[in-house]
């Protein structure tokens, strides 16, 4: 493709359309179960089936979960819902229509933040809606046949529409990312895109800078990653600037990304696009959304990424760093505000959790849930390290294993029987440090002549002889005081 | 306005049927029908009345999320002509 010298005169214009899988127990418009990787057609009943005489009922769960992620977004939420019927013929659409919301989407405005990488940069929200997802079709398991299950048919999606604000695919991905991360602290999707909870399809124009007008828009669905994402946008725009440079015009088209070329390919043009014949869903009257609804489900609210990050930070002094790969997941973000609650020192709570606690998930492959320490028992530890009782290296290298491995006792317990509790008794280690000194004498000179460095040497003796019990900052003040003492003398 | 062959023919692709020419002429003749009646309603004066959606105002109530028993496969398979393995089977789409 052309050089990026030849992109540079031209910007895209990228707005993203996801589609949210929430994780109720039952449908959308029915009391069917809801469930992933279940035998085909095992999650149905007449409603999913399309079967004719059934009626659709809205699943409260479907409305809230709505709720929870426009009030999350800051979007304006709708009082007066209604139901539209979208209509097309699939064989994975037993009914012929799926049921959405067309022009009265229960969320509009709002918007989501790409995060302290880009800026603070927001993207504004157009509209959040409720719909339901359609069954699978299988092609590939039989040659001249496709194979329908209808498990999927009827669970209940939110279709969350940006605005065209997007200036890149690195852009998309972070939004993508922060998308996910907010439905799952608010537990209305499990976010994983490899198995369809989140789909992302892609609008993408190019035009010259400068230009305020939008160039001919192309739809890119199929996108199974995050990285497929960022990647067809990337594809995208070099394949339209390049179209545009050599005389040619974008064609409004439908494509799709085929991963494994790692290119974009034409699904359907715009002669052959979908009339949809939208018109009221008569079976469903409209649900309302009044102020009290709003205000309980916002008093369940968790606290969300951005305001943690924000607590952190400003409160607690941590790096943005720290914060930021903190509040990824929730169950981190809150096992680390019961642990500072429990010992009150944000920057040693968040080191042991971002480097030994995280390594022993990396290890051992199990999330935090499954972590065997308990947030109070690893409070007791960082105040054994606190104290002074336990050295930084023992409490970490010796006892935080052990209680890992499942020993219950209290830490200084643990300590006492493993032989590793520092010593702090002055009086057993002001003679270590005179033997050390008395030993050393030539250098006991250069470092009264001024060569502080010496200082380790002296320290490490009184470790090693105190068979690495020793209280270091204990220690480090009896060797300079005796120090001290033979300049006097 | 009148109804013409092409409406027909796409509507009946959108709806995935086919009809033969009088099949067709006699559909023509039917929508015609249909579109002079409603013709007939948009002479009235509607001025000032909002458009009646729905009959029924009051709000619908709500389905706790609570999942009921499904069908065993074999009986949602039950009117099907065609399935394998637990799967509907249907003319190849793609």
């Amino acid at each position: 493709m052309s050089d990026s010298q030849d992109l540079s005169a031209f910007e895209p214009v990228i707005g993203l359309e996801v589609h949210i899988q929430l994780n109720t127990r039952s449908k959308a418009y029915s009391a069917d179960p809801a469930g992933y990787g279940e035998r085909p057609n095992s999650m149905v009943g007449p409603i999913s089936l399309g079967h004719p005489g059934t009626l659709p009922v809205v699943n409260r769960a479907v409305v809230e979960s709505a709720i929870r992620l426009g009030l999350a977004c800051g979007c304006t939420l709708r009082e007066r819902n209604e139901y539209a019927r979208k209509n097309y013929f699939y064989a994975d659409l037993p009914k012929g229509y799926q049921i959405t919301q067309h022009t009265t989407p229960i969320c509009t405005g709002g918007s989501i933040g790409l995060g302290a990488k880009h800026g603070g940069k927001r993207i504004a929200l157009t509209r959040i809606h409720m719909e339901e997802d359609a069954g699978k079709s299988l092609h590939d398991l039989d040659p001249f046949h496709t194979l329908v299950d209808l498990n999927r048919a009827g669970v209940p999606l939110l279709e969350m529409v940006s605005e065209p604000e997007f200036t890149s695919g690195e852009e998309a991905y972070a939004y993508l990312t922060e998308v996910r991360r907010l439905v799952r602290y608010l537990d209305i999707s499990d976010g994983n895109m490899e198995e369809g909870s989140l789909r992302c399809d892609v609008n993408i124009s190019v035009r010259p800078k400068g230009q305020s007008a939008f160039g001919t828009k192309v739809e890119v669905k199929n996108l199974n990653s995050f990285r497929h994402v960022q990647k067809a946008i990337e594809y995208e725009f070099e394949r339209q600037v390049t179209l545009i440079q050599s005389g040619g015009a974008v064609q409004q088209q439908t494509r799709t990304w085929d991963s494994v070329q790692g290119m974009t390919q034409v699904l359907r043009s715009k002669e052959e696009a979908h009339d949809y014949r939208y018109f009221p869903e008569p079976d469903l009257p409209p649900v309302y959304v009044g102020p009290g609804w709003i205000e309980q489900v916002r008093t369940q609210m968790p606290a969300l990424p951005e305001a943690r990050i924000e607590r952190y930070t400003v409160d607690w002094g941590l790096s943005p760093y720290d914060a930021s790969v903190l509040v990824e997941d929730k169950a981190m973000a809150d096992y680390f505000e019961h642990l500072v609650a429990l010992h009150n020192r944000p920057k040693a709570c968040a080191n042991v959790l971002n480097t030994q606690i995280r390594a022993y998930l990396n290890q051992n492959g199990v999330e935090l849930s499954e972590y065997p320490v308990v947030p109070e028992r690893l409070a007791a530890l960082l105040e054994c390290i606190e104290s002074g009782s336990l050295s930084h290296s023992a409490a970490f290298q010796k006892i935080l294993p052990l209680m890992e491995s499942g020993q219950t006792a209290h830490p200084l317990s643990i300590a006492e029987a493993e032989g590793l509790l520092q010593d702090r008794d002055e009086d057993r280690l002001r003679p270590i440090v005179l033997e050390v000194l008395e030993a050393y004498p030539a250098k006991v000179e250069e470092y009264l002549g001024g060569k502080k460095g010496l200082l380790g040497l002296f320290m490490g003796e009184v470790m090693k002889r105190s068979g690495g019990k020793a209280d270091p900052q204990l220690s480090s003040r009896l060797v300079q005081e005796a120090l001290e003492a033979q300049r006097k003398s | 306005m009148r109804i013409e062959k092409e409406d027909v023919e796409k509507l009946a692709h959108l709806a995935r049927l086919e009809f033969t020419g009088a099949e067709l002429d006699a559909m023509v003749n039917d929508f015609d029908k249909m579109l002079g009646f409603v013709q007939r309603i948009q002479t009235l004066d509607l001025e000032g009345i909002e458009p009646l959606v729905y009959l029924n105002e009051e709000g619908q109530p709500l389905r706790e999320d609570r999942p009921s028993e499904p069908m065993e496969p074999a009986e949602a398979l039950r009117n099907s002509e065609n399935s394998d393995g637990g799967y509907f089977r249907v003319p190849r789409v793609l």
